[in-house]
């Protein structure tokens, strides 16, 4: 259906005609591509709208194609001067299957944010951040802001193997103390976060607060090590979303004894509130769907 | 009405009505026998002149007739599917007294769809531009109607919608059975084709907010975000794997096509024993959705009769049709789920009906030791719609009532100088229809306030 559009409306998203005047005036296009790890990709992207009003701790929801689930990926990085932000995604089902199929020049269909509410960056003294896996990439604009803020940063990254960690250089240089432990010992330390986190907390002085994003299982460990001491510590949650903005409740988690919704109450909250084994579940709600589909028509 | 058999349009999402040929149009536009003084006209929302549309169709005129009702209604092909005729315009039409209404709502569809396959829209007649500028933040069915008669008025439109397509409800609530989302993207590009800049994916509440909307220079602002706040029972076991809200279950299904899953990326589970608490249309809607993705039953579970219902007769009717079972006079009390956080049933309690409550319907009231266990592998809460904080959270000086519905007066001016609002936000999750009479009136109030020379504050 051919639609008569008048030219002020270069920001009409509507039908082919509007996909052509996007394209060109560069939105939501894909800067530059790379692989961090096997399975880890970094997207620049230019949306200076998002990259102007994005704060570290907000979030992205992001739509590759037509046909492509929703899906929340943490601002990473942002350039507001460049108008750009930058996305880490993991490659581990459809949805970022699909996204992993874009190159650079390429444009994602939706980017919407930022959403969620932003990091509490104050002048708290010790802050310890902890990234686990792809967590490394949430946790790295808090640190900066945090060390930006006054505080003496102590970066703890792990991963399971040598290749599994990036970003190195960004956690060092926005550190004063750099911690790094892998599973199987191939690089830094061998062992988990929670062993090092374990000999921080030791070492006087005592941090003020934990900063701790990963998989579940490790936010967990985490909020365990700093229960009996005492230390607030704060965790980045990532239930299934699909709307972003409180519309579905999809996304809601249980923090003490009440239900929250992780993109409009979150994604930050107390970690020692936090029922992790009712995140753990519910983050498998569709494994046997999606399994039972790869299995029926192939890996995509 | 011509409708698709039950049996065969349960197992699909292919539209339930088939929709007038033009000779059963011919006929039924006859029947109309064009009153002086139409009793259907005052009992329209949206104050279509319904005589006149039905006599450009029986002229053989779907053009003309598509004229007349977008003077009045800029989504008719939506309306003629979703509107509650039968309570409306059908309902006091003249010939109703002595035999069946004229179908108004299946001539309107007729008459839009008709003009909606030959695609090229008709060039709509648009003041002069007044060099005004208004922000209508949600493009659901009260924002598009807001939007298209502003801009036909010659002010300067910007829509935001928060989701990546326009419609609202009619995108992600109401399935693509009852409304085919191609006929709502059709829509959609006639309000876009009127110059109203659509910016998607654009939540207002945010970064967006809506003081900035009026500091960025905005002549004013309408308010349409509708009910996109997910109601639960509070019962224990809610969070269970398996428990939709209907406002998740119908977006995945219906904005995000997962009954097309996994053509479509976004799964959605499919219950072989699916239950649905409640009893309005989007129960109905979630119950009907339900039945065409699972393999198994899907029973309805209501605290009050059918009489008490409050969906459309219509709607009970097509789900009943389709094999939905209804348990009237039963309320849930706690979801049940097995070792690995599924659930697995949801023990319900036996009601009778007693003393009329607020709404003015008999109050339910439990029946002590009724206890029971309807068994469940999938759950869809659909007890209603709340209004969505997102906007009015950091903007203390927009008066919201104790449920959070923004407060008006009887022109929908809201509490800040500039602001208006209406649809759901104003009046709670209603219909689409009353969304866009909102929207009507709205855009009158606007354009007077506007052409008045009124300015927000500063």
């Amino acid at each position: 259906m051919s639609n008569d559009i008048t030219g002020h409306n270069e920001a009409v998203h509507l039908g082919a005609c509007a996909d052509a005047a996007d394209a060109r005036m560069g939105f939501n296009r894909i800067l530059e591509k790379r692989a961090l790890t096997p399975d880890t990709r970094e997207f620049q992207v230019l949306n200076a709208e998002i990259a102007s009003a994005c704060a570290p701790g907000q979030f992205v929801i992001v739509r590759s194609d037509e046909k492509a689930e929703r899906i929340p990926l943490t601002i990473a990085d942002f350039d507001r001067k460049e108008g750009s932000i930058t996305l880490v995604v993991q490659i581990v089902g459809d949805a970022t299957m699909r996204l992993d199929k874009l190159a650079a020049g390429d444009a994602i269909r939706d980017i919407v944010g930022p959403l969620g509410h932003s990091s509490e960056i104050g002048k708290f003294g010790t802050v310890v951040l902890v990234g686990g896996g792809l967590g490394i990439a949430p946790v790295y604009p808090i640190q900066r802001a945090m060390r930006e803020a006054g505080n003496r940063v102590v970066s703890i990254i792990g991963a399971r193997s040598r290749n599994l960690v990036f970003w190195e250089d960004r956690m060092r240089a926005t550190s004063d103390e750099f911690y790094l432990a892998t599973d199987d010992g191939t690089a830094g330390e061998k062992g988990f976060v929670t062993d090092i986190l374990r000999r921080v907390i030791g070492a006087a002085p005592k941090p003020d607060r934990v900063i701790a994003i990963g998989p579940p299982v490790m936010m967990k460990a985490v909020a365990e090590v700093t229960r009996a001491p005492g230390i607030k510590t704060i965790v980045s949650l990532n239930p299934i979303m699909v709307d972003g903005t409180g519309m579905c409740g999809g996304c809601r988690v249980q923090v003490g004894n009440q239900t929250k919704f992780a993109c409009v109450d979150g994604p930050e909250f107390d970690a020692h509130e936090v029922d992790f084994a009712l995140l753990t579940s519910r983050l498998a709600t569709y494994r046997e769907v999606e399994k039972r589909a790869r299995e029926q028509h192939g890996a995509a | 009405m011509p409708q698709r058999p039950a049996a065969v349009r349960a197992k699909d999402f292919t539209e339930v009505p088939t929709g007038y040929t033009r000779e059963m149009a011919q006929i039924e536009s006859s029947r109309c026998i064009q009153c002086k003084k139409p009793l259907c006209v005052p009992s329209c929302p949206a104050e279509i002149d319904i005589p006149g549309f039905i006599k450009a169709i029986k002229d053989g005129d779907t053009p003309g007739a598509v004229r007349v009702l977008k003077k009045s209604n800029s989504l008719p092909a939506v309306c003629g599917r979703v509107c509650p005729q039968e309570v409306q315009c059908e309902m006091t039409c003249v010939i109703g007294r002595k035999g069946k209404p004229v179908s108004i709502g299946a001539l309107e569809r007729y008459a839009a769809d008709t003009e909606l396959a030959k695609g090229a829209a008709e060039k709509i007649e648009k003041a002069l531009p007044t060099g005004k500028k208004v922000a209508v933040i949600g493009a659901g069915p009260a924002g598009l109607t807001v939007a298209a008669d502003l801009a036909r008025l010659g002010h300067a439109v910007t829509l935001f919608e928060a989701l990546h397509a326009p419609g609202g409800v009619l995108v992600y609530g109401i399935p693509e059975f009852r409304l085919p989302k191609a006929i709502v993207q059709q829509e959609c590009d006639y309000v876009a084709g009127l110059g109203v800049e659509v910016r998607l994916n654009t939540p207002v509440g945010q970064s967006v907010t809506g003081p900035g909307l009026l500091k960025a220079g905005y002549d004013a602002v309408f308010i349409g975000t509708g009910a996109g706040l997910p109601s639960f029972l509070g019962i224990p076991g809610e969070n269970l794997k398996g428990v939709y809200s209907s406002n998740e279950f119908l977006t995945r299904v219906n904005l995000m096509k997962a009954y097309r899953f996994p053509e479509y990326g976004t799964p959605v589970l499919r219950g072989r024993n699916a239950v649905v608490v409640g009893g309005g249309n989007v129960a109905m809607d979630s119950a009907r959705c339900a039945l065409r993705l699972g393999e198994g039953r899907v029973t309805l579970v209501y605290r009050r009769t059918r009489k008490e219902m409050p969906a459309r007769a219509e709607e009970i009717e097509h789900a009943i049709e389709e094999g939905v079972d209804v348990r009237e006079l039963t309320a849930p009390l706690k979801v049940l789920g097995d070792e690995n956080g599924w659930v697995k049933g949801m023990e319900c309690l036996k009601m009778e009906l007693g003393e009329p409550d607020a709404s003015g319907r008999r109050r339910p009231v439990p029946l002590k030791g009724s206890e029971h266990v309807i068994e469940a592998d999938q759950l869809v809460v659909a007890i209603g719609q709340g209004p969505n904080p997102l906007l009015t959270r950091n903007w203390p000086e927009l008066k919201r009532d104790k449920h959070g519905l923004i407060l008006v007066d009887e022109n929908l001016t809201a509490s800040v100088p500039g602001v208006f609002a209406g649809g759901d936000i104003v009046s709670g999750a209603a219909t689409v229809i009353l969304a866009i009479g909102n929207g009507k009136k709205a855009a009158r109030s606007i354009d007077a306030w506007l052409k008045a020379g009124n300015r927000p504050a500063d």
